[in-house]
């Protein structure tokens, strides 16, 4: 930062939103498993599909600080109406993940309403119990969901009419890679919005908001529709990309992995999901493989020293260090 | 005769069997300078709380010119011009003090929900909120997130905060408390210099700044007005004296 001449306002403001060198090459290395590791592109598609999860729940975690512990209902809703829907026999993807979109959507309105009016530990409990709620009824309703054993018979058409999925993964995670990356624009754009403002606003103070005349639960239940949005075509992609749906994708393992692998990351970075859910879901793949029994004991002892030695996440740890190099040079 | 910028009528309001509010009557002209003074638990900071909706009132109205306002939320309250700061620091850490400002200039212009459009393509809420930082002589600190600022300067985004809404009648709670003498004096002619088209009721508990910025003062004991007077016939008062000056602050 530079003290001596008082920047232009504009400038200031400006200079946070510009595309940064590391970020471009984040990207272009996102590319690299195709030529690298084609063996673990099924590995690769989940891991974007996660971290357009996480993604979705940094916007109202990250930014607007409001804790979720039932987010997955979002991710399963969105991945069941994908599913049905290409059951039901319209099997092509990309309007199936903007009708998955927009049912998650609808859903995360309606709740939002509910969520809009409280905070910290009673958010915590009504987040839960939603997502409990929502669970269960997809377990009872066999004849829709298949309960237990999973929706089976989604077949997905070829992707633009021309790329089928293959066993390999390539189309999936193409198909997953576009997606995250189109979602994390959108959230790019939103965080330097007078909106993505707000949203910082009422993280770091919800009494001052309303005493500045900020309506803060319309702008809460805005950001947890769009979250929900996100989060449903994050569950769409599941489904269409494995072709079937479990009751996992609703379940409160999934909605409180999420929150592990964002808070490993870095919770209001925008990268702070993408990166928790690559170091998150390699380090399951590979502890799973040395220990297929006892690999959340790993997980575990990585997510405490995380949160001792990192407690704003691998990004805060990462931006701690380069602004202590900064200064000393 | 146009109605007083803010008018308080028969406000009450009890916890329990505890009054903190009682048979509460202030008008507040245009363009006043008035203090609220009063002993500790007086019920001063209660009543900025049930003015601005903060704490709803058991009894009584609040009429904003000739607006009732009084079952408005506080948010709305503050979008008609009825605006208050905070006593205890009431402000956004990890923003910076443009980016604080900025926010609250675009929830009054009413761009705030706007999240397709980059912050930058509204220079003109930008500048209103630099200009606002500068007349306050916080210009050069303000890129700096608000918890690296001095205290002073913390005080001071309080003020910018509530001057962004651009207030038609502004609550000050104690805008000095816990700054050091001369800077606060620094503070109240900032407050002094305010335009004259903003009505302000400040609670302080300086005298010597009471008496220096306000026209007319209001002593509050107890949960009600004692009396409300010109600062020379609160000086001359002898029951102000006895409940307030006689046994309050000493130096």
């Amino acid at each position: 930062m530079s003290l001596p001449a008082v920047a232009d306002p504009h400038q200031h403001l400006a200079a946070r939103t510009r595309w940064r060198a590391a970020e471009i090459v984040f990207w272009l290395a996102t590319l690299l498993p195709f030529w690298l590791a084609p063996s673990y592109l099924q590995l690769a598609s989940q891991i974007a599909i996660t971290a357009m999860f996480a993604l979705s729940l940094d916007l109202i975690l990250g930014y607007a600080g409001i804790v979720s512990l039932g987010h997955a209902a979002f991710f399963g809703f969105g991945s069941y109406t994908a599913g049905l829907i290409a059951k039901w026999g319209w099997g092509e993807p990309l309007t199936g993940l903007l009708i998955a979109g927009a049912a998650a959507g609808l859903l995360g309105y309606l709740t939002s309403f509910i969520i809009a009016r409280f905070r910290h530990l009673a958010l915590i409990m009504i987040t839960l119990g939603l997502g409990l709620l929502l669970a269960e009824a997809a377990n009872s309703a066999t004849w829709l969901t298949g309960g237990a054993d999973g929706l089976q018979g989604v077949r997905m058409w070829s992707l633009l009419g021309y790329f089928a999925f293959d066993l390999w993964g390539y189309v999936a995670y193409a198909y997953a890679l576009t997606a995250l990356f189109l979602a994390f624009l959108v959230m790019r754009r939103l965080i330097a919005s007078p909106f993505g403002l707000a949203l910082r606003g009422i993280r770091e103070n919800a009494v001052r908001m309303p005493a500045i005349g900020a309506p803060s639960q319309s702008h809460i239940r805005k950001a947890y529709t769009i979250a929900a949005v996100m989060a449903g075509i994050a569950g769409a992609l599941l489904a269409q990309t494995t072709e079937t749906v479990s009751l996992e994708t609703l379940s409160f393992q999934r909605s409180a992995d999420v929150l592990v692998i964002l808070i490993l990351g870095g919770a209001g970075r925008l990268y702070g999901g993408i990166v928790g859910a690559i170091v998150y879901m390699i380090a399951r793949d590979q502890f799973s493989g040395i220990n297929p029994q006892y690999w959340y004991f790993w997980i575990g002892l990585l997510l405490v020293a995380v949160v001792i030695f990192l407690p704003n996440g691998i990004l805060g740890g990462l931006a701690r260090l380069s602004a202590s190099r900064a200064s000393a040079s | 005769m146009s109605a007083a910028a803010l008018s308080i009528r028969g406000l009450d309001k009890s916890f329990g069997s505890l009054v903190v509010a009682k048979d509460i009557a202030v008008d507040l002209p245009h363009g006043a300078r008035h203090a609220l003074i009063g002993p500790n638990g007086a019920g001063k900071t209660t009543l900025i709380n049930l003015v601005t909706g903060m704490l709803r009132p058991d009894a009584g109205s609040i009429l904003l010119g000739e607006d009732d306002v009084t079952a408005l939320k506080p948010d709305a309250r503050v979008k008609r011009g009825l605006v208050r700061t905070f006593q205890i620091n009431t402000l956004f850490p990890n923003l910076t003090a443009l980016e604080a400002v900025t926010l609250a200039v675009c929830e009054r212009r009413g761009c705030a929900g706007a999240w397709w459009r980059q912050l930058t393509d509204y220079p003109e809420a930008i500048d209103e909120a630099h200009g606002i930082l500068t007349s306050l002589n916080m210009s050069e600190s303000s890129h700096r997130p608000t918890h690296e600022l001095a205290y002073g300067q913390q005080r001071l985004i309080e003020i910018a905060l509530a001057l962004a809404t651009r207030p038609k009648v502004l609550l000050l709670d104690e805008p000095a408390a816990g700054v050091p003498k001369d800077e606060s004096a620094q503070l109240f002619t900032a407050i002094a210099g305010l335009s004259e088209e903003i009505a302000v009721l400040f609670i302080e508990h300086d005298m010597n700044v009471v008496f220096r910025f306000a026209s007319r003062i209001i002593v509050m004991v107890a949960g009600r007005i004692l009396l409300e007077g010109t600062p020379a016939e609160i000086a001359a008062d002898a029951r102000v004296r006895e409940v307030y000056l006689g046994s309050g602050r000493h130096g």
